[in-house]
Order: structure tokens, then C-alpha cells, then sequence
């Protein structure tokens, strides 16, 4: 760690309290030396429109996929992206974002599976930045660019993929898409286009828990009791040390992976990217359509 | 070639002469000058039709008075890159004849070449408000 923490008392309760900040804390140490505030957006034109001050753009979409395979950057990319971002390996990185930091926690995990050891989210993301009155600006950061290493990319600890779940059947498996996605009545969110999955349903055995129940209104993180009694108790994890996280394309499990691993403290927790896009159109692989979770398939 | 009106072949031109790091701006300046609805539609919702292909909540509505059309859109200031779109179709097919609009070339949208800014989801949203338009401009010419 090479930063404070935040010291506030939400905070503590928490598994880990060193992945989150408040919109007091940053306030209160924007500007310092070896602090880089990065803002990951939904929309990418919102960033443009006001930001906060010194905060360095991530574009989900342009930077952290590979241009041309279904993959994130390699280590060389990574390293010239951060390098170029003017992120140094030690920087303890505070990432926000709109729609309840639903890209930010994506954007933390990229960056996690690069291994960089002080990264936060600023609980209450953008919105909450915002609605508290709290200065934004419109003027471009410009930072030094930086030599940041290049490091090999981990796939193994924090990212699953299709051959992964298979193995992982009789663990808990967490579906965070919506309930119509769940049961296969749509293969795509609410008001969203439809991207692509030939079938409709879930994963066998998958618990349906929408990714958004771990937010308050305000869109800060829920207290560890209701997230306890979320995931835990009702999603039926339990004792497990051993959970994987799906979506549709990887970006809303980033944000329950962030819950379950940081704020819980289950102990391994992998985020399917492949998600439903790939599981949905994948040949011969089993699915269950309705609204229960269903058994472990056998034969596969 | 696809022939577009007239303002759709200057913001074509526009999104093409840029600089790739200045598309952004570009497209921010237009979704500042997306115009606010007029009165008659900014007090009564329930004559907009939603946009259900976008994930922000946008609405349009559309007007046909001798032979023209008039286009009316709606997305919130906290969905600008949508805001963008609505503009850029807006300005392209506001005042324009019935045949104009209705053939008018989805091609547009690829021309404008934003797919390497923004998802695919985003340019399948834009797909949706200009279906929703040419289908309104239909219905009420007839």
C-alpha cells in the first residue's frame, strides 16, 4: 500500500477496506503526488462533458480490448497505454465512473489482471461526485508520460474462461443479468440492443442475482450485512471459497467479481468475460431456460 | 456513392477530415446543440415514441406538413454520446421532403465512421432512431 486509507467507518466492515475511497477522502487528497484519478464511463463523451480535476479518460471500449482478437491487451499494450496515461507501477489508482461504477469495476479488473497492487473505487462513482456539489472541470489533464513495466497478464486467478466453468460445476456460479435474461425470455439487457446470443438462458446451476442489488440508490455499495444477506445467504455461496461471476459480455460481473472478492472476501473469485455472448452461442454446451437454476449437467 | 441531403454530406465530410483524437469533440459539439423540444411535445411524453433500440432513455417524434418533415429528439445530459446522435440525425433530415427521408441511406451511419469510438451497441442504437424516424415519416404522409 502506498497510500492512506480512507478511515471511513463504512469502509471497515469490509473485507477490504483499502479498495475503496469516499467522495470526502478524494476531496480531501486530489492532487497529491502518486494519486491518479481515472474515469471509466459507459458513455464516452461524459468525461468530456466534466470531469474531475487532474482525472486521466479510460475508454473501455478503444484501450482495453485487443484490437482484433476477443481479448483484453497484452502486457507490451498495457504498459504503453499506462505509460502514455502517465501511470506509474507504485500510483495507487482511484478508478469512478458513471452508472453506478458499473465500468469502473470493469476497468479495475482489467487492471488487476496486470497485477497493479493500490487500486480503489470511489464508492458512490460519478453520481455521487456530482450530486454532492463537488467540483468538476472541463479542462484536459496532461501528465508526464511514465515508463510502466510491462507485465505478463494473469489469467488464472481472477478471469475464467468456458473450459473453466465447466470444471467449476457444483460451485457457485452467479448470473447477474437481468431476471428476463435469466430465464431466456431475452438474450439481451432491458433497452438494450440485442448483441448476438443465439440461445436464451443461463448457465446450469447459475444463481440469478442482478448485479445492481449491490448498490444503493445513491449507487454506493450496499453495507456488508445486506451484501452478506444478497450473496451469501440467498444466492446461496454460503461457506464457498471458490465463486465465478457472468454477465453478458463480462462488464457487469466485473462489478459483482468487485463485491464478492473486496467487499465480501471470498477468497477466489473469477469473472467469465466470455459470459452469456459466448456460453449462449457456443455449440453443444448445456443451458437451462427458465427461472430456476437447474442441476449439474452430465455428460459434458 | 450513396447520395444524402445536403447536411448529412457536410457532417459526413465533418467526422471524415477530422483528426481521430478530435472525433470525440465533434461529436460533443453536436450533442451540445441538440436543440430542447418545442412546448408542444416537452409537456405531453406520451406523444414521443421511446427509442427502445438505445439504452438512455431517448424519445423523437416527428411532424409532416406539406410534404416535409419535421424530426424531434430527446436524450438526457447524462447520456451525451447518444445526445450526439440524435443531433446528427436531426440536423441531417430536419426539413426534409417525405421521399428524401424515407430513402434516405443507412449507409450514413457507417460513413460517419464511429464504430472505432464507440460499441457497436451505441451505432445499433443510432439504426434505431433512424428506422423509428423513417417509419413515423411513413405512417403520417400517408
Amino acid at each position: 500500500m502506498t497510500y492512506e486509507l480512507d478511515p471511513n467507518p463504512k469502509f471497515a466492515q469490509y473485507k477490504h477496506p483499502e479498495a475503496l475511497v469516499s467522495t470526502e477522502w478524494l476531496t480531501a487528497n486530489l492532487g497529491k503526488p502518486g494519486l491518479v484519478v481515472i474515469e471509466c464511463d459507459e458513455d464516452i463523451l461524459l468525461f468530456e462533458t466534466g470531469h474531475i480535476p487532474g482525472a486521466v479518460k479510460l475508454d473501455w471500449h478503444t484501450e482495453l480490448n485487443h484490437p482484433i482478437t476477443r481479448d483484453y491487451l497484452n502486457g507490451e499494450d498495457m504498459a504503453a497505454l499506462l505509460s502514455a496515461k502517465g501511470i506509474s507501477r507504485d500510483d495507487t489508482l482511484v478508478i469512478y465512473g458513471d452508472k453506478s461504477n458499473w465500468w469502473a469495476t470493469y476497468a479495475f479488473w482489467v487492471i488487476k489482471l496486470f497485477g497493479h497492487t493500490d487500486v480503489r473505487i470511489l464508492d458512490g462513482g460519478r453520481a455521487k461526485w456530482i450530486d454532492e456539489g463537488r467540483e468538476l472541470t472541463t479542462d484536459s489533464t496532461n501528465r508526464s508520460t511514465t515508463d510502466y513495466p510491462v507485465i505478463a497478464r494473469d489469467d488464472k486467478n481472477i478471469r475464467a474462461f468456458k473450459e473453466d466453468v465447466f470444471a467449476h460445476f457444483g460451485k457457485p456460479l452467479i448470473d447477474v443479468r437481468s431476471p428476463e435474461e435469466f430465464s431466456g425470455e431475452r438474450t439481451h439487457m432491458p433497452n438494450y440492443p440485442d448483441e448476438g446470443a443465439l440461445r436464451g438462458g443461463h448457465i446450469p446451476t447459475a444463481a440469478s442475482v442482478p448485479w445492481s442489488r449491490a448498490v444503493e440508490e445513491d449507487q454506493t455499495f450496499k453495507s456488508i450485512e445486506d451484501l452478506t444477506d444478497v450473496y451469501i445467504n440467498k444466492a446461496g455461496i454460503g461457506a464457498a471459497s471458490d465463486v465465478i461471476a457472468y454477465c453478458r459480455i463480462g462488464e457487469r460481473s466485473s462489478h459483482t467479481w468487485f463485491v464478492l472478492k473486496y467487499l465480501l472476501g471470498i477468497e477466489k473469485v473469477r469473472n467469465y468475460d466470455g459470459s452469456w455472448t459466448e456460453w449462449g452461442s457456443a455449440v453443444r454446451v448445456p443451458i437451462v431456460k427458465g427461472s430456476e437454476p437447474g442441476v449439474v449437467p452430465v455428460g459434458f | 456513392m450513396v447520395e444524402y441531403t445536403e447536411a448529412a454530406a457536410e457532417i459526413v465530410e465533418a467526422f471524415n477530415e477530422v483528426p481521430a483524437s478530435s472525433k470525440l469533440e465533434l461529436l460533443l459539439e453536436y450533442a451540445n446543440a441538440l436543440p430542447a423540444l418545442p412546448e408542444r411535445y416537452a409537456d405531453h411524453p406520451e406523444l414521443l415514441e421511446r427509442v427502445e433500440e438505445c439504452q438512455s432513455p431517448v424519445y423523437l417524434f416527428v411532424e409532416v406538413k406539406n410534404g416535409k418533415a419535421n424530426i424531434f429528439l430527446t436524450a438526457p445530459a447524462e447520456a451525451p454520446t447518444t445526445r450526439g446522435f440524435a443531433s446528427i440525425l436531426q440536423i441531417a433530415l430536419d426539413g426534409q421532403s417525405i421521399g428524401t427521408i424515407t430513402s434516405f441511406s443507412d449507409q450514413f451511419i457507417q460513413d460517419l465512421k464511429l464504430s472505432e469510438l464507440v460499441s457497436p451497441l451505441r451505432i445499433r442504437g443510432m439504426h434505431g432512431m433512424l428506422s423509428r424516424i423513417k417509419r413515423q415519416v411513413q405512417e403520417k404522409s400517408l
